[in-house]
């Protein structure tokens, strides 16, 4: 393998029912600062059936190139199609790094096409630089330059860990959602188009869609909500949060929960923030009744102002809490949502 | 039904989590568990088992100690266990452990591979499905429910927002997620059963065809560059006030901050 | 002399402790608070063999060895006695007589449905006038053709009610032992729902509340002569030698309840702040905490002893007695003292170590009094 040849970034542009994925602009936002780095360009891989009227919303933000597959085989997402198209695509064009979201298709086709195109995969990074390996210059190891260094927690949040992936190319990540930022999209932007295409043979490896089922619940993500009250155990119970929607529908906000509360049934998955749930940065993050385990802090930490309520001094979420109030949630839950209607009220 | 199901003995992390000097896990001092997805994986395989009849057979890459959860799985009801050590084989990424466990699943039978979607220590995801890459056979992921149909599987494959009712034709892979079932417990008889059973024990020259390039941490792609404790933000303002006070002190730093 | 366990054991313990925590632990407060035997946790139980531990597998038990089954009733009694009490009922006064003494028929019969958990075991030797004094039995079963015929009653009985099958004890005759007249107990195998065998009232206990303690009446009770359990005038032996067995359930009761206590309190006094720092933090706690370590480790060498004895021994009716009289006497000590550690909240309901002292009282007395199990002893030192 010639390490020299590879060049470039490319993101694999997930969409679903011919609507992009948010996670594939953030991806185009962070590639735009790698390519930088190296002096590069950011390619565009965009995947699926009638699908190449979107090639424009890439470009506005942020590709320079968009690769167009656009087949009957790949409508909805299998993964065989799929890596049969995304690793041809890597084999003729030969990017330097190839950055996929950590959804539930990325986080099946990246370790498949990974494998095909015998690479090395970092799952779900958080950080994602230019640098050198080792980082440090050591006696007896050439020190590389210009690679991607690839950061991500393990151990359920405990451990933070730099990966590099220094003799193989390309060099693969798969990014988890929420945690790059996209560009301000340059309306009337433009990228170069390609059509590619790879063949498709089906065989045993082509399964069949029977079905497919879409979730009837149409919940806000929280993921994209700028205030979230999230409530913990310390709620209490599943009436009491109540209370926390009445602080959220004044600030015009969003619930969220912890895994206990996920887990006593009280709220449904999608609404969980942590390791195993969703991570979330919003402006505003109230900690209500969560004690702050490692796993959930994880999932919120980036948040831009936490404000922690819990009747337990000592618990860990006051840790990273910018404003701790130790006490009673039952008392002042209810009269801060009645404060902040007068608040508002007030200022029109 | 012939079936293969792979396990990973993981730290618990509860209990924290220790690194040797190179940056890779110190596995040795940490206390172990069956990896929670790859539980919920054999608990899929037994129920497959009690419904249609098959047999399985559980296979497990690390430390000789990794043989615990062998024995565990047996004493819940699988039939054999594989336990895939050498030292040549340590410090693999996930590249270098798919390759080698299809080394060891290329001398067994099977219909049907289930693995954990992922494990509790790396969180990564892919070993499931880079062992189908290799073995060159389907695979689908987040399997929320698994059934047999003559020759086929029909999983439903969970996404985001929606699932999918999927169909392969075996031999296949799946991965399972642990909100697929609740796994079963083992059995007092079942465990004395397990000790006394035979477990096959496969080192480097036991896997078939596999290049040596590609094991252990030399033939791993990725590196690591650098392993810590994650450093978090310091803590901000603790105060303890009556809920008045709480409440204007809140209301002022919403303002302050310019969110009301 | 070793003293790790084996690694089967050591899993084995790993499955009690994770069934305890997870299914057993959650209802622990509600069972002793509306004095509800748990019927869920039992047939959760029986699914996983924990009624027939070390019952051979030809009669559907586990084929584990006493020591597995110590650690089964020490483990969910950390989290709830009452949960103890009932396992250890069942396997150490029925299926173990039934599994000593039983034909083939019987044991084909009644202990695999027992072993299995698919049936529930009692234990019937107490009456109003005969607690520790077994002789003072009134209970009586005539032959009657090819049946015998029970009158009496039976007081205290664990699982009464709710158990399906019980070996009950009865005067059977009258032999002359040593130029006296003694009476002649014989052991019976009684199925609930036997026309003349009814149920007194349910008793209010101080502890164990959550296990079903009933009077047993018969009244012209029917049973089929091949019902005897073991060889006429036997009873007796048959009593005594199953209570040794008993006794180590008992006592490994006793020793779950002041581990449950001690971890409880360990807990409490890292959390639990005064005058400005842990109570942890002051020597009292400290020398406290080591005292009741080290009594609980000694309780259970001596359980772990006898459980082992059982295994390997013919007799050890010794042994049990010494890990029952010090289990039980631990218990009481470490769970007082886990509450006054505990402080005020240890003298509200809310806060476990209350029901634990509450649990453990009933150790010192059942299946043999402290003073008993002191008779037993001395009564060997002085043979």
């Amino acid at each position: 393998m010639n390490l020299e040849e590879y060049k470039g970034v490319y993101v694999f542009a997930q969409q679903v029912d011919n609507e992009i994925s948010s996670i594939a602009f953030e991806l185009l936002g962070k590639a735009k600062d790698l390519a930088k780095d190296l002096n590069t360009e950011v390619t565009a891989m965009l995947l699926g059936s009638g699908i190449k009227g979107l090639a424009d919303q890439l470009a506005e933000y942020g590709a320079d190139k968009v690769i167009v597959v656009d087949d009957p085989e790949l409508k909805d997402y299998r993964t065989e199609p799929y890596a049969h198209a995304l690793a041809s695509i890597i084999n003729q064009y030969k990017p330097e790094i190839v950055l996929v979201g950590a959804t539930a298709i990325g986080r099946d086709l990246g370790p498949r096409v990974s494998a095909r195109v015998a690479t090395g995969l970092t799952a779900d990074c958080t950080v994602l630089e230019i640098g050198d390996f080792p980082l440090q210059a050591m006696p007896g190891q050439e020190q590389l330059h210009n690679q991607l260094l690839m950061t991500r927690p393990a151990f359920g949040g405990n451990t933070i860990a730099t990966i590099a992936c220094p003799y193989n190319r390309p060099q693969m990540a798969t990014v988890r959602a929420g945690v790059m930022q996209k560009i301000d999209p340059i309306k009337g932007a433009k990228a170069v188009v390609e059509e590619f295409n790879p063949g498709f043979t089906p065989d045993n490896k082509y399964v069949e869609i029977l079905d497919i089922v879409k979730s009837v619940v149409d919940t806000v993500d929280i993921m994209d909500a700028k205030i979230l009250v999230s409530g913990g155990r310390g709620v209490g119970s599943p009436e009491n949060f109540k209370l926390l929607e009445d602080l959220a529908e004044v600030l015009g906000g969003t619930v969220s929960c912890s895994r206990a509360v996920v887990d006593s049934g009280w709220k449904p998955k999608d609404l969980q923030v942590g390791q195993t749930g969703k991570t979330v940065r919003p402006n505003v993050y109230f900690a209500i009744g969560i004690s702050g385990a490692i796993q959930h802090v994880a999932g919120m930490e980036e948040s831009d102002i936490i404000i922690a309520i819990n009747k337990d001094a000592d618990a860990p979420i006051f840790d990273v809490a910018d404003y701790g109030i130790v006490g009673d949630l039952n008392k002042i839950v209810p009269k801060l949502t009645e404060a902040l209607k007068a608040e508002i009220a007030a200022s029109k | 039904m012939k079936i293969v199901v792979c396990v990973k003995q993981v730290p618990d992390t509860k209990g924290g989590v220790k690194f040797n000097p190179d940056g890779t896990l110190d596995r040795g001092a940490m206390l172990t568990i069956m990896n929670p997805d790859d539980k919920a994986g054999l608990e899929a395989a037994l129920r497959l088992k009690d419904q249609y009849g098959a047999e399985v057979t559980v296979v497990t890459m690390g430390l000789p100690k990794a043989e615990e959860v062998l024995r565990e799985a047996m004493a819940m009801g699988a039939d054999k266990g594989v336990l895939v050590t050498d030292r040549v084989l340590g410090g693999a990424d996930t590249w270098a452990t798919s390759t080698t466990l299809a080394g060891a699943i290329r001398n067994l039978d099977y219909d049907l591979i289930i693995t954990g979607r992922q494990a509790i220590d790396g969180d990564t995801a892919q070993v499931g499905p880079q062992i189908s890459e290799h073995l060159n056979i389907p695979v689908i992921s987040y399997a929320q429910d698994i059934k047999i149909e003559g020759d086929s599987v029909i999983v439903e494959r969970q996404y985001e927002d929606r699932y999918h009712v999927v169909k392969a034709k075996m031999p296949c892979l799946i991965t399972a997620l642990s909100e697929l079932n609740e796994p079963r417990y083992m059995t007092p008889g079942g465990i004395f059963d397990a000790y006394k059973a035979d477990i096959t024990v496969w080192g480097r020259a036991d896997l078939k065809d596999v290049d040596d390039a590609n094991l252990g941490l030399k033939g791993s792609p990725t590196k690591i560059a650098k392993a810590s404790d994650k450093v978090r933000k310091g803590a901000g303002e603790k105060v303890t006030l009556d809920p008045d006070e709480a409440v204007s002190y809140i209301v002022d730093k919403l303002k302050v901050k310019h969110v009301i | 002399m070793d003293f790790t366990l084996s690694k089967e054991h050591e899993m084995a313990r790993s499955l009690f402790k994770e069934f305890a925590e997870k299914e057993v632990k959650p209802l622990a407060q509600e069972v002793d608070e509306t004095e509800t035997f748990p019927r869920a946790t039992v047939e959760k139980m029986a699914k996983l063999g924990f009624l027939g531990i070390p019952v051979p597998k030809e009669y559907g038990g586990q084929g584990c060895d006493p020591l597995t089954y110590a650690m089964c009733v020490e483990e969910l009694s950390k989290v709830c006695g009452t949960t103890g009490v009932i396992v250890s009922a069942h396997t150490s006064l029925c299926c173990d007589p039934i599994l000593t003494y039983g034909t083939e028929e019987q044991k084909q019969k009644y202990l695999i449905p027992l072993a299995k958990g698919e049936k529930l075991g009692a234990f019937g030797l107490t009456e109003p006038g005969a607690g520790t004094d077994a002789q003072g039995q009134q209970t009586k079963a005539v032959l009657d053709g090819d049946e015998w015929v029970l009158n009496g009653s039976k007081c205290f009985i664990t699982n009464g009610k709710e158990a399906d099958v019980y070996v009950i004890f009865a005067i059977t005759g009258t032999v002359e032992k040593r130029g006296r007249m003694t009476k002649e107990i014989s052991a019976f195998i009684v199925e609930k729902g036997t026309p003349g065998f009814t149920f007194g009232t349910k008793e209010k206990k101080m502890g164990i509340r959550g296990s079903s303690t009933y009077e047993l009446i018969f009244t012209d009770c029917r049973i089929p002569k091949e019902n005897l359990l073991g060889q006429k005038g036997k009873g007796f032996n048959i009593a005594m030698h199953t209570l040794d067995g008993g006794r180590i359930g008992i006592a490994s009761q006793a020793l779950g309840l002041a581990e449950g206590a001690l971890e409880t309190t360990i807990e409490y006094v890292k959390e639990r702040k005064q005058f400005g720092r842990a109570i942890g933090a002051f020597q009292n706690t400290q020398f406290q905490l080591a005292d009741m370590a080290t009594k609980v480790e000694a309780a259970q060498l001596l359980v772990y002893k006898a459980a082992m004895a059982k295994a390997t021994q013919k007799v050890y009716s010794v042994e049990a007695a010494k890990a029952k009289l010090y289990a039980a006497e631990v218990a009481m000590e470490v769970t007082t003292k886990a509450v006054q550690l505990h402080g005020g909240y240890g003298y509200i309901r809310e806060y476990e170590v209350e029901r634990m002292m509450r649990d453990a009282k009933i150790t010192e007395i059942y299946e043999g009094t402290s003073e008993v199990q002191r008779m037993v002893i001395s009564g060997a030192l002085l043979k």
